[in-house]
């Protein structure tokens, strides 16, 4: 347990580093307390020349659900994709500053980004199954990142299926293309997917701006159940679901983080003009 | 805008379309022309002798072209086992791995230039770079030179192919801890195998009728296929040949040759046609 109190120190060092209001802290984790996960310090991400985020310092609190408000372009996607460093695959994108999970900066190019993606999975905003079957889509995490096989892989993959309450809907067409699947489900799927390898941290990019209402709630019920397992990071434009589901709200506003702090709080009683203007529907 | 009556907006538009409908229309008379013709011509000289038995000696009525058509078949499968794995690469490499570098984006230009060179060009490359050091035109300088025809089309579609996978495809396997070459393999490739396949097919539909490169290298020949060293029967520098001569039974094999190159072209034009629907289908 000293990773926990290291963190907690650090927690508290951040806290006065960075004159975080203490009080929402604490009051957000009604009354335990709550370690963070992923401290973010001085985050500055560019596309070539072009700087898109700006010093951008957040604590993500472990399994807790963290929302990313903020209108189009202001850097919400570009900001959580830092986290698994998803932004490699791009030539021309960099990011700089820290982003510290356990006392490590996962941004350091010694930390082998593999295996962090194993650590923080993400969804994303268009449901995106692979083209093989439903039972392929689960299992080909497993098989890539562990020695699992045959029976127990099935294991795995029912299991997996049935904590996003899928397995009743597809149990009969494991072996059907995944893109077969309603988009719902293939949004589902691919949370799923990306929990069968059981990550520490969920990055969700917009992951019920694609789908029905219907499915988009039963997306918002499957996030609360996987909050007491997973850490969460959701980006999302609906106001409505971040006031929902998350405990923590970061609202973003070009590129700028305006106002970080407990959701309900935000949401009440924001500390800054631009935050309300908002979330009070003035612009974005 | 208003200068412009209602009505003279309404005479352009209709005669545009009239226009562009014709030009249509021309397009596919040529093509229904070519195959009336090749057809009317051709199918007379498609028996079983054609199919099975080697050309007589000039002036002899009879024979047939088998050899040529082996020896087409054998090029073209030599050429494409040449072409197909460095094309796949290398396609893969300006889609994947080098995207967004200097050298891929040279390699892009000087493919689009080897597309466009002439293909009788490729063939006195080839005819310098293997006919003249091995003294004689050769089975294997032929299939080079196909090769050599079909390997920027392959890296061309091939890249083309891959950049039609949707980025979000390649993250969300990197998200699950995929390596850089599974990503492209068990997804990528897979996403896009239809679209490769179909490639692959036009590379071979386009150099099967090829004639010009293998004048300068495997020239043709009158007798049963013996070796790749030796000069190799084809079809295309055959109805070069027979086209030209003087015996009205070679016209006609000539145009029994004619059809059934573009009887086989048709054919692997509209298999990868058909496989194209089908992966419409299933997206």
């Amino acid at each position: 347990m000293n990773e926990t109190i290291s963190t907690k120190i650090k927690q508290n060092l951040d806290r006065s580093l960075f004159n975080r209001n203490e009080e929402s802290v604490v009051n957000s984790s009604g009354g335990n307390h709550s370690t963070v996960k992923l401290a973010v310090r001085n985050l500055n991400f560019f596309y070539g020349e072009h700087q898109v985020l700006f010093d951008n310092n957040i604590d993500i609190h472990q399994k807790q659900i963290t929302a990313i408000i903020g209108p189009s372009g202001c850097g919400k996607s570009t900001h959580i994709r830092t986290y698994n460093r998803i932004y490699e695959l791009y030539r021309n994108q960099r990011a700089e500053g820290e982003i510290r999970m356990g006392g490590q900066n996962i941004l350091a190019p010694t930390v082998d980004s593999t295996l962090l993606r194993q650590r923080i999975g993400m969804i994303f905003q268009k449901p995106s199954p692979f083209p093989m079957s439903v039972f392929d889509n689960i299992a080909y995490g497993l098989r890539i990142n562990t020695n699992s096989r045959g029976s127990e892989l099935a294991g795995c993959v029912e299991e997996t299926l049935r904590r996003v309450a899928l397995w009743d809907e597809v149990k009969d067409k494991l072996w059907e293309p995944g893109t077969d699947l309603s988009g719902g489900q293939q949004q589902r799927l691919c949370i799923a997917r990306a929990i069968a390898i059981k990550p520490e941290v969920l990055l969700m990019d917009e992951p019920c701006s694609a789908i029905d209402p219907i499915a988009s709630a039963k997306i918002e019920e499957l996030m609360l159940d996987l909050k007491s397992h997973y850490t969460i990071v959701i980006v999302t434009h609906n106001m409505q679901q971040a006031a929902r589901v998350s405990d923590y709200t970061a609202f973003f506003y070009q590129g700028h983080i305006i106002e970080f702090g407990d959701t309900k709080q935000l949401f009440t009683n924001p500390q800054h003009q631009q935050t309300e203007d908002y979330i009070t529907g003035r612009f974005g | 805008m208003q200068s412009c009556s209602l009505k003279t907006r309404k005479a352009i538009d209709q005669s545009v379309k009239v226009i562009a409908s014709l030009s249509a229309v021309i397009g596919l008379i040529t093509i229904v022309w070519i195959l009336l013709t090749v057809t009317g011509r051709g199918i007379g000289a498609l028996n079983l002798k054609f199919f099975t038995e080697v050309p007589t000696p000039p002036g002899i009525p009879g024979g047939g072209l088998v050899n040529a058509i082996v020896g087409t078949v054998i090029m073209t499968i030599i050429a494409a086992v040449i072409s197909l794995p460095i094309g796949l690469l290398a396609g893969t490499y300006l889609a994947e791995i080098g995207k967004g570098t200097r050298f891929a984006e040279v390699v892009r230009f000087v493919t689009n230039i080897l597309i466009g060179v002439p293909s009788i060009i490729v063939g006195i490359f080839i005819y310098a770079l293997l006919v003249v050091p091995m003294r004689g035109f050769s089975g294997y300088a032929g299939a080079v030179a196909l090769a050599v025809i079909m390997l920027p089309i392959v890296v061309r579609t091939t890249e083309d192919m891959l950049n039609l996978v949707p980025d979000s495809l390649r993250e969300s396997a990197l998200a699950l801890g995929a390596s850089r070459w599974q990503v492209t393999l068990n997804v990528v490739f897979r996403s896009a195998k239809r679209g490769l396949l179909t490639g692959v097919l036009l590379a071979v539909a386009r150099v099967s009728g090829e004639t010009a490169p293998l004048l300068f290298t495997a020239l043709n020949s009158a007798y049963w296929f013996s070796s790749l060293k030796e000069p190799l029967a084809n079809l295309t520098v055959t109805i070069f040949n027979y086209a030209m001569s003087p015996y009205q039974d070679w016209q006609q094999k000539a145009w029994g040759a004619s059809l059934l190159i573009t009887v086989g072209v048709l054919f692997l034009t509209i298999t990868a046609r058909l496989i194209m629907k089908r992966q419409g289908k299933q997206l």
